[in-house]
């Protein structure tokens, strides 16, 4: 038992780890700032080139969508931080993490807002046209406001899964909150840091989760 | 009425959707403050006709003037200004859900119309005390019965001071004892002025209210006249069969 809480739970460890976590902890923010906060516009927007009936447009926003949701993201970040440099590309691997992800992201973020923007009775953009508001007024005043209403869960899970993704991060050698904690066992000999590093995803991640499933029981109950 | 001058002319208005030939040649004109009744079969092309008037639908062919302006041939992005002209009230009241009902008769008087807030929303409590509902300005849509819905859905139109209103059958999605309230306002309406063209089963509304009645069936208008001679007279055998099958319904 004690042999347990001193290779896991050392509280010295953790104290000593604690300011490396931290540093890697405010990159992961950031990372995760950056890709959520572009993942949502790029996918509104793609979500609504989807959706327009203007021929390429749509197509091209449709094969984004699927293509990107369907590569593994670990693939897209090895590539554009690998692969990329042969085609006389290098990234640092902050850029090279965010445009991963963003690719990643955008994609799911577009598929959550489609649905949602789907889901609002046609009738509504009908009998808003029929006032004389422009499409992107009705899209703006009328449809937005009930779709992303419809698919705040949605839109939350996906954020909790960015900040998950974020860790991948560290097969580049960003000094995020995961790769912190490894270089910091790595130094200790210990896995203390890693339990550490865990429970500081959970301490961000578990709220987020917990009001996803009472969102989720709410909408069910009505 | 005849005197006054058409406000909505509809000339051999033909609609296809693909191969489906809806409206075949369609001739109707509705003058200034007069009140025309469109009644017909369900799939006679009515609804098809009301969303052509403000382009809801692309007209296959054919012209239709509001107020003097042919509508038919403008550009996309004046349609808009054109609709203002044209107030829809539907079936099924598609009243913003994430609104309260003064905003939902707010919205376009600011985004589309261009009045300032507080002239909008001085002009949307005034419709609302017209149709009744003043007191509900600040519930939301759900917290509403379907006839007080469609009462903010006709002041939410009427607001922008259009030139003619449509109703595409305003009270058939309502339970019964609701439809008089929708019914009162519409009254109300036509004894202001508005030019209204309506379609709707309210045969004993269409008795008291209307100036004209038309006919429609297969996409074309087969009978019109004043409501005494379409019911009372009707001289078509199709017309006939229409009005001895809706009879039950005329008679509640
Ligand atoms: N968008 C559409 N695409 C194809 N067919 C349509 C469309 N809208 C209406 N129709 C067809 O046009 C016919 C007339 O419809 P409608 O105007 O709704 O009739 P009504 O209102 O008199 O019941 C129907 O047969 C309907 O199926
Ligand atoms: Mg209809």
């Amino acid at each position: 038992m004690n042999m347990f809480l001193a290779t896991f739970f050392d509280i010295n460890i953790m104290m000593q780890a604690l300011p490396l976590l931290l540093k890697g902890a405010v990159t992961t923010l950031k990372l995760c700032a950056v890709v959520i906060i572009c993942g949502l516009f790029g996918g509104l927007m793609l979500a609504l080139r989807a959706l327009s009936p203007r021929g390429w447009l749509r197509w091209g926003s449709v094969i984004y969508i699927d293509l990107f949701r369907a590569i593994p993201p670990l693939v897209l970040l090895i590539f554009v931080y690998s692969g990329l440099p042969f085609a006389g590309l290098e990234l640092a691997p902050f850029s090279a993490v965010v445009i991963a992800f963003f690719m990643n992201n955008s994609a799911y973020f577009a598929e959550v807002f489609r649905a949602g923007i789907n889901a609002v009775p046609k009738g509504q953009t009908e009998a808003a046209r029929a006032t004389g508001l422009s499409p992107t007024q009705t899209m703006i005043h009328v449809v937005l406001p009930p779709a992303i209403r419809n698919v705040l869960p949605d839109l939350l899970s996906n954020t909790v899964e960015v900040v998950k993704l974020t860790s991948l991060a560290s097969v580049v050698s960003l000094s995020e909150l995961l790769y912190s904690a490894n270089m910091a066992r790595s130094v200790t000999y210990n896995a203390s840091p890693l339990v550490l590093a865990a429970l500081l995803y959970l301490a961000v991640l578990w709220p987020l989760v917990r009001i996803i499933s009472r969102y989720q029981r709410g909408l069910a109950v009505k | 009425m005849s005197q006054h001058r058409a406000m909505l002319e509809i000339h051999a208005l033909e609609k296809r959707f693909g191969q489906t030939e809806v409206l075949k040649n369609i001739d109707l004109k509705v003058r200034e403050g007069e009140l025309v009744f469109v009644i017909g079969p369900s799939g006679s092309g009515k609804s098809t006709m009301l969303r052509c008037c403000n382009r809801l639908e692309e007209p296959t062919s054919g012209a239709i003037m509001i107020d003097g302006a042919r509508i038919t041939d403008i550009p996309r992005r004046d349609l808009d200004k054109m609709r203002l002209k044209v107030g829809m009230v539907f079936q099924g009241f598609h009243l913003y859900p994430h609104m309260t009902v003064l905003k939902n008769v707010m919205l376009a008087q600011v985004k589309a119309l261009g009045r300032s807030k507080a002239e909008a929303e001085a002009r949307a409590l005034d419709m609302l005390d017209q149709v009744g509902l003043k007191h509900k300005a600040d519930a939301r849509p759900s917290e509403l019965s379907g006839g007080q819905q469609q009462r903010v859905a006709i002041a939410r139109a009427v607001a922008l001071d259009p030139k003619v209103m449509l109703f595409d059958e305003p009270t058939s999605a309502l339970d019964p004892e609701l439809v008089g309230s929708v019914l009162n306002v519409m009254k109300d309406l036509r004894q202001k002025g508005m030019t209204m063209l309506v379609v709707s089963h309210e045969m004993a509304f269409a008795r008291e209210a209307a100036d004209r009645v038309v006919f429609m069936d297969g996409g074309y208008v087969v009978e019109q006249g004043p409501p005494e001679e379409v019911f009372g007279n009707p001289k078509s055998e199709r017309l006939k069969a229409f009005l001895s099958r809706v009879s039950g319904t005329a008679a509640a």
